[in-house]
């Protein structure tokens, strides 16, 4: 039951260190980031603010700079930081054998 | 090269006293989790029990990690051993030493060796370890290619070290620089090539990173980051190993130490159940009840291990369990680590991650090359890296431990045990008290007293005070200590504000951080960062880019750009728009086109369907709306009219705006449309301060606006005079006329000099007219236009990094470079992607 939402995105190292790259499905993007430290984290692509895509941003810490007016978002659970608020959809991660896996079962009602 | 190992080859086998009834215990392996194992075991046995261990190694029980000393030639064989015969004899246990187990028959409970016998168990331990991991490239079984995991690995490197010559080491991490620095010290000339930007970078950040690799190059040894292994070299033996890049090493020997694999070999095919190692529950028992497995072969609730301490947690409980106890299941804890490479002392464990500064503590001695760090989450001590001195690596792993909440302390706590419980001042207070001979700058020696007294003396200013006494001249991190030493000698006299810091991680101005780049030869982040005393361990949004463009100015060709530094414009070479499109922006050097030009842009207007085109307020066209993954073949079709990209988005020269001039208009003094496109193509692709716009207008009349623009020329029926510090934005403000050249070479020349001296002195994000201000315009024109020597030097410093900058970054990109960038990582297709939406 579990098993079938997790989906393997492609390898680790195609994903710059602190940077991103996106993964496309049929109804929204996905932002995969990989922090200095080497974690993987996914976010929909959609900054809270106004849709910007965080994909484009840059990567310090476990934090993205959103492209467009930088507001700062959490890789670890899609929160804005400080002063503002919203959520960009987060999805959980997992590395085996060096490729990156995504759970989509988020999306699945419960 | 026998003399290290005492132990004679094994004797023939003398039959055991057996106890018919005793439970048969046999164990595969004999490295540290076994010998661990039966120690607990017979620290604790009840029920008699006949054991028979299996060793594919032909001697006894031995410390692996003390093998690098013994590489190295600091300790012996004999100095490592931890059970000797004499151990086995009184424990009754038969030890089968050079003898492999080959299969496990599990219906007949009974393991196969080498040699074609079959022993019984009623319960049977897998302690295989883990293999070293052989990258595959070509030559990789080549005599003279090494692993460093046993003791013959050793005796092959010492064999190779009596002969000497050089050595490569594949992996910079714990066991690729514990090999270097031994294979060092028995004589050879060694490199490391490691994959990733800095060495052990899955113990330390980039910042201890640093400061190992410079320990490590102290010892002779060669480092080489970010290098990647394409082949190993040689037709009968290793001659040498190939790089991606194309670069050649020498080696007689080569040491791959790029990490392990499980060994679950043998339980794989006695159909255990196992993933990357043999799994294992919580008490170590495998998928069948009579197999235990322990050790590095093991895989536990996903996780493997490659440090000693949870095996021998895992040893301690397995013992237990086989004595019959019921002891608590194994929960893995953290471990920290160190290098055992004598005179480098550093420690880490945790997680390290997190290089926000709300998160970290941070201290630096850039004297003495102590780096500290403290990694919080949640008010908790969740990771801690040391390098220099590591006393208080203990006291920092119990604190993790025990996840303790240590708000209380956080002021204090990277000084270590021993500073708690002072209390803390506050900054000034903390100077005042601070007796005379305090010193303030450690890598000058310059104690309060001296400060002091030259502030007394009549010198009000950080410059003046450094200029005196040398202190902050090295470093510069003592210089917020002597800013304080000014307020509290001076009081209300101290007009500490001009000082403007970079941001929070540094109280160095932008100039001084320059100047420090400069006079010590720093050349990357985590050097200046260090050598400068920064407060964070990686900086934060605001220094990053500005260090990133400082060594980028300073070290033209050699510095290699720090790419995820920099805003997503200057990395894809586009602008963003509000809906997470593109605008693309061609050069029209000085605002001249063709038909063929713009034929070419309405073509690739129409074929990508973008959908607006707008002329700009910089005297070119702008395709707006264009779709990411579109921007390469965009540019391709640009590129292949002859149009590269105008830098639009970038923090260097964007347009050179000119007016007809002399070719056509009836006022016209000089050709102002050929000067400025002159100037676009000698100055395109340099980075500055900030963005840099110049104009070339044909007379005073300024039709090309040149006296709102960061240099501007107007031509003149006797030559040029050259303007400096217009500004049209956020900002209106009209130029200041530096001086008058007669020839059109001088105008680039001088020109290209006023904007190398901006790009060497400006802070980052300046326009030129800051700069200026700052600099002082009366300066600027005496070394522009009076001091020849020092013009002609600073336009060949332009001419030689324009050498390394001057590239389209179009037809980089086109050509493939960063293509990552412009595709998705991957497309989940409408069948996979409905799975998980339903
Ligand atoms: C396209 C253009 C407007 C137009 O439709 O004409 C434009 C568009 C933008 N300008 Fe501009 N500026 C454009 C000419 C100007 C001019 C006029 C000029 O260059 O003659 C000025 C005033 C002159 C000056 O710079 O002193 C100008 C002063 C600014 C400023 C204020 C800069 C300042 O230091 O005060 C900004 C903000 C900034 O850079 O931080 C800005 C920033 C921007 C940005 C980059 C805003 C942004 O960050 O997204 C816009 C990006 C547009 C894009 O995607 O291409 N733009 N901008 C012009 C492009 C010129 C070109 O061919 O490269
Ligand atoms: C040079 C070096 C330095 C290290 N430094 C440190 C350090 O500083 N700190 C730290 O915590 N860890 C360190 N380690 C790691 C540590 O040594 C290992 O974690 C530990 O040895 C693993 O123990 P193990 O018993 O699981 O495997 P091993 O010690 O490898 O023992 C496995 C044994 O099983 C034998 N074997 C395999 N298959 C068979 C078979 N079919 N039949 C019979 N025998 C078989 C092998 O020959 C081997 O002797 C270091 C390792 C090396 C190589
Ligand atoms: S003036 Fe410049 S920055 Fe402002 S909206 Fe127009 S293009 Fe954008
Ligand atoms: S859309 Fe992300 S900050 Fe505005």
């Amino acid at each position: 039951m579990e098993e079938k939402f997790w989906f393997d995105v492609g390898p680790v190292s195609a994903v710059p260190l602190r940077g991103a790259r996106t993964v496309r499905t049929p109804s929204r993007e996905i932002a995969v980031f990989r922090t200095a430290s080497n974690e993987i984290f996914a976010l929909e692509n959609r900054c809270p603010h106004k849709g910007g895509p965080l994909s484009e941003g840059i990567v310090h810490g476990r934090k993205v700079a959103c492209p467009l007016h930088n507001w700062i978002i959490n890789l670890e659970d899609g929160e804005a930081t400080g002063a503002d608020h919203g959520c960009a959809k987060k999805f959980p991660t997992k590395i085996e054998r060096g490729h990156i896996y995504i759970d989509m079962g988020v999306l699945a009602p419960a | 090269m026998g003399q290290i190992e005492k132990f004679p080859q094994p004797h023939p086998r003398a039959p055991r006293a057996m106890d018919a009834d005793a439970q048969k215990l046999v164990v595969i392996g004999n490295g540290m989790a076994a010998g661990r194992l039966l120690e607990e075991f017979f620290a604790r046995n009840s029920t008699p029990t006949n054991v028979t261990l299996f060793g594919a190694e032909p001697r006894v029980n031995y410390n692996r990690i003390m093998l690098s000393p013994v590489l190295s030639g600091e300790k012996k064989f004999d100095d490592i051993i931890i059970h000797d015969d004499a151990w086995y004899a009184a424990q009754n246990i038969d030890l089968r030493r050079g003898e492999a187990v080959v299969a496990i028959d599990r219906a007949k409970k009974c393991v196969e060796t080498a040699s074609g016998e079959s022993v019984a168990y009623d319960r049977l331990v897998i302690a295989t370890g883990s293999m070293p991991f052989i990258i595959p490239v070509p030559g990789a079984n080549l005599p003279g290619v090494v692993s460093f995991r046993d003791l013959d690995d050793v005796q092959k490197m010492h064999e190779a070290c009596a002969k000497g010559g050089h050595a490569v080491v594949i992996g910079g991490g714990l066991l690729g620089l514990e090999a270097a620095a031994g294979l060092a010290l028995k004589g050879m000339k060694v490199s490391v090539v490691h994959l990733m930007p800095h060495l052990m970078e899955r113990q330390l950040d980039s910042s201890a990173g640093y400061l190992l690799k410079n320990a490590i190059a102290a010892r002779g040894i060669e480092v080489f980051t970010e290098a990647n292994t394409d082949a190993i070299l040689g037709e009968t033996h290793v001659t040498g190993v190939r790089l991606k890049d194309g670069r050649v090493l020498p080696a007689d020997l080569v040491v791959m130490a790029v990490g392990i694999r499980p060994n679950a070999t043998l339980a794989k095919a006695a159909g255990l159940e196992t993933n990357r190692g043999v799994i294992v529950d919580d008490f170590m028992r495998t998928s069948d009840e009579n197999i235990f497995a322990v050790g590095e072969c093991v895989e536990h609730r996903g996780q493997t291990f490659g440090l000693v301490a949870p095996l021998y947690d895992m040893a301690k409980i397995l013992a237990a369990e086989l004595a019959g106890e019921k002891p608590a299941g194994f929960t893995p804890a953290a471990t920290s680590t160190k290098l055992k490479v004598t005179g480098i002392d550093l420690f880490s464990v945790g997680d390290f991650s997190d290089d926000d500064v709300n998160n970290e503590v941070v201290l630096r001695d850039p004297a003495r090359g102590i780096y500290k760090r403290v990694i919080l989450r949640d008010e908790k001590v969740v990771g801690a890296v040391l390098y220099g001195d590591t006393n208080d690596g203990a006291w920092y792993f119990d604190l993790l431990k025990k996840g303790e909440n240590v708000s209380a302390i956080r002021d204090t706590l990277i000084f270590g045990q021993a500073y708690q419980g002072g209390s803390t001042l506050d900054p000034t207070a903390a100077v005042a008290a601070l007796p005379d001979d305090a010193e303030i700058c450690g890598c000058n020696g310059v104690n309060k007293g001296a400060i002091v007294s030259a502030i007394q003396s009549g010198l009000t200013t950080l410059d003046e005070v450094r200029a005196a006494t040398k202190a902050s001249a090295s470093c510069g991190q003592c210089a917020g200590k002597v800013e304080l030493l000014l307020a509290a000698t001076l009081g209300e006299a101290f007009k500490g504000a001009s000082r403007k810091h970079m941001c929070k991680c540094t109280d160095l101005t932008h100039e001084e951080v320059r100047g420090f780049i400069r006079d010590k030869q720093l050349k990357s982040l985590p050097a200046v960062m260090q050598e400068l005393g920064w407060k964070s361990s990686g900086g934060c949004p605001s220094c990053q880019p500005a260090l990133n463009y400082y060594l980028v100015a300073q070290w033209p060709g050699e510095y290699r750009d720090d790419y995820q530094a920099r805003f997503i414009n200057e990395r894809v070479h586009a602008n963003i728009q509000k809906d997470g499109t593109y605008s693309v922006v061609p050069r029209m050097w000085g605002g001249m086109t063709t038909p063929d030009e713009l034929r070419a842009i309405a073509d690739v207007a129409d074929r990508f369907a973008i959908p607006a085109v707008k002329v700009t307020g910089g005297q070119r066209i702008d395709l707006l709306g264009v779709k990411k993954q579109d921007l390469p073949a965009v540019w391709a079709s640009l590129n292949a009219a002859g149009m590269v990209s105008g830098f639009a988005y970038a923090k260097g020269l964007r347009t050179v705006k000119t007016c007809v001039g002399k070719e056509w208009c009836r006022f016209g003094t000089q050709d102002s449309t050929g000067l400025g496109i002159k100037l676009e193509k000698l100055m395109c692709g340099s980075w500055t301060p900030a963005k840099v716009k110049l104009a070339v207008s044909g007379c005073p009349r300024n039709c090309a606006e040149a006296t709102v623009k960061d240099i501007g020329v107007i031509c003149v029926d006797s030559g040029f005079d050259i303007h400096v510090s217009g500004a049209a934005g956020l900002h209106v403000r009209a130029t200041d006329l530096l001086g008058h050249v007669d020839k059109e070479e001088e105008a680039l020349e001088y020109c290209a000099a006023i904007l190398q001296a901006y790009r060497e002195e400006g802070a980052y994000l300046d326009r030129l007219f800051k700069w200026v201000d700052k600099f002082g315009l009366e300066r600027l024109r005496k070394l522009i236009f009076e001091d020849h020597a020092a013009r002609k030097a600073l336009y060949e410093r332009f001419l030689i990094s324009q050498r390394a900058a001057r590239k389209d970054p179009w037809a980089e990109r086109v050509a493939g470079k960063d293509m990552h960038e412009f595709m998705p990582l991957s497309v989940l297709g409408a069948k996979t992607a409905k799975v998980a939406a339903e």
